[in-house]
């Protein structure tokens, strides 16, 4: 048996912050990998996969031409950089929280 | 120097802190119509605000003086203008300083535009209402420090037309700094709104600096950028019709890739079709990127809708204090030396100081970034106990560093490391103002 892939061997990703609001841009290096991406990561799966972090409303924006997603996180910062105490306030190495989820085959 | 046809931009800086020497090469080498630093956030304005209570005579960019006597003589040699958000909460400050420094490199003459306006802390009231979430100016329970509007491109036009060398504002809209020469030099209506949502994006893509060209990109055997110590800062060659190609010096660090690119292009925006500015309404949803050479990425395809009618304030309070310390435990057993060190420190602020609520501990090393998250914890013979508490009593901050500084000789064993810092904090807020109530000035000085 293999290892299982995760999105970081399909995708990359950066995530930004605005207030008490995280994005998270996720792209396929091929593109032939962009409809097992967008399948793979629902705006769904995101937030059930961690629930305590991303208690807010998540939604997904689709770039199909650039074979890239937009997910925007409500109330996903811990308060946000003014009040969060987590040593990443700006919730940067959010990126790397989706590019570790497992593809599900 | 360029085709009348070609504008040619250069990002000397994506943050307050940003590095010196790329900048320094790209006024130098950079062939520059214009080299514009964005150095201000959120939370850097509001610093900027406190500084200024402190010292009048402050409230700018701390490295403003460093950044124009570097860059200064070469711009000037080259016939490069520069724009810049560096005069934070005191931009006239900020222009006599440039000004003394001109004087001091042999630049006279040198024109140096202040613009003023966006300070519109006397327009905020205790019942000034949110934009985004409930809640009035009353309900924060903190020191209003200050309150900017963000001001668009309508605020630099002037001073670019007057022929300023240098304009120098406090809080603009990061990718307005951009889209004013574009406007300024290609003449475009400032109704084109599909032109204007094409300079945005420009504006935006720039705005962040290194963040094009390789920095926080870098993911290695997955994402290699060569030489990323010597990254260089971004330039945007910029068409008549708003398309424009990304690039940077030849022989610096870093690369400009169609995924570079990619990845910038929604760091921070929500609705790709919907990119709101003082200018404008932007759409990305049909942008094309293109590798058109070596570190050259032709963008294209942006549009946009009519600017709104309302302006987004940043409004800044004072929050007290953020303190953070840590000790470290390694070898056999680190692991659970480290949490009965943070089950000590919990009990002890809870029985004395009945303190231990919003304190925050994460282990370094097992769990720290992703403790909410729940991801399961991996090991580790390194780990890092670190506390963190905010207050607005600084006494509540000392005490808890000074539990877990006796953690050294009172706590588990081969605890070592010890360190502790406070720093002061500010909370924002975001509120909507009228245009008609914001009447950005410009005042011209000379060297």
């Amino acid at each position: 048996m293999s290892q299982p892939r995760r999105i970081h061997d399909i995708a990359h990703a950066r995530a930004g912050d605005k207030g008490n609001i995280s994005n998270i841009s996720v792209w396929a290096y091929d593109p032939k990998d962009y409809p097992l991406l967008k399948r793979q990561l629902t705006a769904e799966r995101i937030k059930q996969a961690f629930p305590k972090l991303f208690t807010g409303t998540v939604t997904r924006y689709e770039l199909d031409d650039l074979h890239g997603l937009n997910f925007v996180l409500l109330d996903a910062l811990e308060g946000g950089v003014n009040t969060s105490l987590n040593l990443d306030s700006h919730g940067k190495s959010f990126s790397y929280l989706v590019l570790g989820l497992p593809i599900e085959e | 120097m360029n085709s009348m046809d070609t504008i040619r931009l250069g990002c000397g800086a994506g943050f307050s802190a940003d590095r010196l020497g790329p900048a320094v090469d790209l006024a130098q080498r950079g062939a520059l119509d214009y080299l514009v630093f964005e150095c201000l956030g959120e939370r850097t304005m509001a610093f900027g605000h406190r500084d200024r209570m402190l010292n009048p005579a402050r409230g700018y960019n701390p490295q403003l003086a460093a950044r124009m006597r570097a860059v200064l003589p070469h711009c000037h040699a080259n016939g490069t203008r520069i724009i810049t958000n560096m005069g934070v909460a005191n931009p006239r400050a900020a222009a006599l300083l440039i000004v003394e420094i001109a004087r001091e490199l042999g630049l006279p003459g040198l024109k140096i535009a202040c613009v003023e306006g966006d300070d519109v802390g006397h327009l905020i009231d205790d019942d000034t209402a949110f934009m985004d979430h409930p809640g009035t100016v009353k309900d924060v329970g903190l020191r209003m420090v200050g309150a900017n509007v963000y001001l668009g491109v309508d605020a630099l036009l002037p001073a670019l037309k007057a022929g300023a060398d240098v304009v120098i504002a406090g809080r603009v809209a990061d990718p307005s700094l951009f889209l004013a020469p574009l406007v300024h030099r290609f003449g475009w209506a400032l109704d084109d709104w599909t032109t204007l949502g094409r300079g945005t994006l420009t504006g935006h893509l720039m705005e962040c600096g290194m963040q094009i060209t390789g920095g926080y990109f870098a993911d290695p055997g997955y994402k290699d950028v060569p030489r990323l110590a010597d990254c260089g800062f971004p330039i945007a060659e910029v068409q008549p019709d708003g398309s424009f190609i990304v690039t940077k010096l030849p022989d610096t660090g870093g690369c400009v890739t169609p995924a570079t690119v990619k990845e910038q292009l929604l760091y921070e925006v929500h609705d790709p079709s919907a990119y709101v500015t003082p200018d404008v309404v932007a759409s990305f949803r049909n942008v094309l990127i293109a590798e058109v050479g070596v570190d050259r990425v032709r963008v294209s395809g942006a549009g946009g809708l009519s600017r709104p009618d309302k302006l987004k304030v940043t409004i800044g309070f004072d929050g007290g204090f953020l303190g953070e310390g840590g000790v470290s435990y390694a070898g056999p057993n680190a692991r659970p030396r480290a949490e009965l060190a943070a089950e000590v420190v919990k009990q002890r602020m809870n029985r004395i100081n009945q303190r231990s609520g919003g304190l925050r501990i994460d282990l370094i090393g097992i769990n720290s970034l992703y403790q909410t998250a729940e991801i399961p914890a991996g090991d580790s013979t390194d780990v890092r106990l670190h506390v963190a508490l905010r207050s607005t009593n600084r006494d509540d901050i000392d005490t808890m560093l000074w539990e877990a500084e006796s953690l050294l000789c009172c706590g588990p064993a081969g605890g070592g490391g010890y360190r502790g810092q406070i720093t002061p904090c500010v909370v924002t807020h975001s509120a909507l103002l009228g245009r008609d109530q914001v009447q950005p000035t410009f005042e011209m000085f000379a060297a």
